[in-house]
């Protein structure tokens, strides 16, 4: 039985670490899938982050926290398509300089306002979101198989991990299933015969960065007001860029993309239980080395084992209207 | 508003103008954040001049940290010139730093010049060595640089505190770092330097790898726009196809333009190495990496311009630590926002009153030539 709640538990982190990951990987798929390259969900992250920790911390709501960092990831998206978009600069610069300014933005505004190299105060329960158990967990936590699925598996989360995996089906149906979705997917591999077909392409990609935004807030949220109960500097470690790398390895699918992420996720889990525990023949990993270990799956993944990845055709090329 | 003709436009007016305005806005929104930080703009600025160009220790500083933008920069312009993002200076610094303590302490019974100089080719090859696997992947399954050297970047760190926590640690001493290497191979200081003519100085960690960055810049400039190889790869960024057509090998010049970077930014470790701590202390890359973003885009990618932005970080930097030493509310962090607004608006949003300002100029230019 010891064995069957190791599962459990390594599960359940699973589904907890991937949160933040699927989040920031569908969030990419709206921006790509529009033909705008999107580096800077790394930068977003941190900021929602920070806004959410900061805004709960003022208002004493989590909900409003959230709220003040879906306006601030928006507001960075359409900062995004001001540059690249509507001035036609390089999209990957623009990205860099966004994920550069906000690692530096929000370590300072939180060393100047909180005075603690760079931490914002911890919150208190009301501050932030606790725990959701589903109902009837505590009372089918001895049934045996379903138990231990309801109870320690599913139960238990915090409600961001409940709305990311919501999100997933949600993503699929807009994205492939609404005429919005097929606009959208138009607008990143074709975006000439979109505009002849008389549909703005710049007010497209704008749309497409604004849901971007919001969705990207929810992971930012999810790390400093759920998991973490204060935010501290570059607290999203990369998760960015491995989401990016999840939906690039899942092809700008949600479906793939969402595989990806709880691939990621498991192995970070695995990665935390690995840490001082003597392996068979190989003995004790330093921990240095098992932390890389998602940075090393990241390049191993992009490297495809599974082909080459297709981009939208027009990804990270500015539209520019025929004169 | 009609774009003007480009070969109209005085090279003075897009290589000079456009830049200063992009800077000014920069700054002036930097200065912005400084206030909602709660600190005076303006006494900032003061204290930035102050400390970067008062005092002869401060001046020093400016020219260390130039000489670290200088190599991170080129880094970053070499491989920009063949459209590829390195992000990765950092991680290839922190490996090249390696490169060069490892050649340094185990060749330490040759003349010390020629140690330098195998120092110098051991910061080169691991820096490009570590280029080179983000290179090759990107070369042939297309796996997007930007992530992989980022990931470099991560990896890069784990290896090395691990190296230097578990393997290459000096045993008798706390904290992360190495033994120093002996005292005849450490680089000249400006301190000796100046202490010929008589000048006392207490501490600087300028050292001769300045006269490596001038011939590092000399050497990008001579390589991108002089070789048949700069040639080649700036013709793979301009237009793969049209290369491809050419005859030119985008996989070969991917690859190459990516060492070529990797084993630049590997210099950076010869300035930290040989010329400030004499053994690798963990974490000596210090961001200088991702500044050479910055540096390189206002440079616009050429020597002659990355020289002063490097100069002018060095100035950001030098002076922005005499501003966190006297504003308590200031930390160095801000001056890393200070680099994400000036990539914002030299780099991304370049373009933004750029038509403006060239027929600005262009009409007044026709308005002199018709009278």
């Amino acid at each position: 039985m010891e064995f069957l709640s190791d599962i459990a538990s390594l599960i359940n982190s699973t589904l907890r670490i991937s949160t933040p990951l699927v989040f920031a990987a569908m969030a990419g798929i709206f921006a790509e899938r529009s033909g705008v390259i999107d580096f800077s969900l790394e930068g977003k992250m941190l900021m929602a982050a920070f806004v959410a920790a900061v805004g709960s911390y003022f208002l004493g709501n989590p909900w409003l926290g959230l709220l003040l960092a879906i306006i601030a990831c928006v507001s960075l998206s359409m900062l995004h398509g001001f540059a690249s978009v509507t001035y036609k600069g390089d999209q990957v610069v623009s990205c860099v300089a966004i994920n550069i300014l906000i690692i530096g933005l929000t370590t300072a505004l939180a060393a100047a306002w909180f005075g603690q190299a760079g931490l914002t105060p911890t919150l208190t329960e009301d501050q932030r979101f606790l725990e959701v158990n589903l109902p009837f967990a505590e009372s089918l936590k001895d049934v045996p198989i379903i138990g231990t699925i309801y109870s320690d598996i599913l139960s238990g989360h915090y409600i961001f991990v409940y709305l990311a995996y919501l999100s997933v089906p949600l993503v699929f149906w807009v994205v492939f299933k609404t005429s919005f979705g097929l606009r959208l997917r138009a607008v990143g591999e074709n975006p000439s015969a979109v505009d002849t077909a008389g549909i703005n392409v710049f007010a497209m990609r704008y749309k497409a960065l604004a849901i971007n935004g919001v969705l990207i807030a929810f992971a930012g949220a999810h790390l400093s007001t759920a998991v973490n109960a204060n935010f501290f500097r570059e607290m999203s470690a990369g998760r960015g860029y491995l989401a990016l790398a999840a939906m690039i390895f899942g092809k700008w699918h949600p479906k793939t993309a969402l595989v990806a992420c709880l691939l990621f996720g498991f192995t970070d889990a695995l990665q935390i239980r690995l840490q001082g525990v003597e392996l068979p023949a190989i003995g004790e990993i330093p921990v240095q080395l098992i932390q890389a270990i998602p940075y090393v799956l990241t390049v191993v993944l992009l490297a495809g084992f599974v082909g080459k990845a297709i981009a939208p055709n027009a990804i990270g090329q500015p539209y520019i209207k025929e004169r | 508003m009609a774009p003007v003709d480009k070969s109209k436009v005085p090279w003075w007016v897009s290589n000079l103008i456009v830049p200063l305005v992009n800077l000014t806005l920069a700054l002036l929104v930097s200065g912005l954040f400084i206030f909602i930080a709660g600190e005076n703009p303006y006494e900032a600025v003061r204290l930035i001049i102050y400390g970067s160009f008062g005092y002869i220790e401060g001046f020093a500083y400016t020219l260390y940290y130039t000489t670290n933008f200088v190599f991170t920069g080129l880094a970053f312009a070499v491989a920009f010139h063949c459209r590829l993002f390195n992000i990765g200076g950092e991680g290839q610094a922190y490996i090249g730093g390696l490169g060069v303590f490892l050649v340094a302490i185990n060749f330490s019974f040759l003349p010390v010049p020629i140690v330098w100089l195998l120092s110098i080719a051991g910061a080169v090859v691991f820096g490009a060595a570590w280029a080179f696997i983000p290179a090759y992947l990107q070369a042939t399954r297309g796996s997007h640089v930007v992530i992989t050297t980022i990931m470099f970047n991560f990896i890069a760190a784990s290896l090395m505190v691990f190296l230097l926590v578990d393997v290459i640690r000096d045993t008798s001493q706390m904290g992360p770092h190495t033994v120093a290497l002996p005292k005849e191979q450490w680089f000249p200081s400006f301190k000796d330097f100046a202490s010929l003519f008589g000048i006392k100085i207490r501490y600087s960690p300028l050292n001769i790898s300045f006269l490596l960055a001038i011939a590092a810049s000399v050497f990008v400039w001579f390589l991108v726009w002089k070789t048949r190889w700069g040639y080649e790869m700036r013709a793979v960024g301009h237009n793969t196809q049209a290369a491809i057509y050419a005859g030119i090998s985008p996989y070969k010049n991917i690859i190459i333009a990516m060492c070529i970077s990797g084993g630049l930014a590997g210099l950076l470790g010869v300035n930290e190495i040989l010329g400030v701590h004499h053994k690798i202390v963990a974490g000596f890359p210090a961001g200088y990496g991702f500044t050479g973003i910055a540096v390189a885009l206002m440079g616009r990618n050429h020597p002659i311009g990355i020289f002063p932005a490097a100069f002018l970080f060095g100035i950001l930097y030098q002076g922005g630590s005499e501003v966190t030493f006297d504003m308590p509310n200031i930390t160095r962090y801000m001056f890393v926002a200070v680099q994400g607004v000036i990539i914002l608006f030299s780099g991304a949003l370049e373009n933004l009153f750029r038509p403006q300002i060239e027929s600005f100029f262009v009409n007044r230019l026709n308005i002199k030539a018709s009278a």
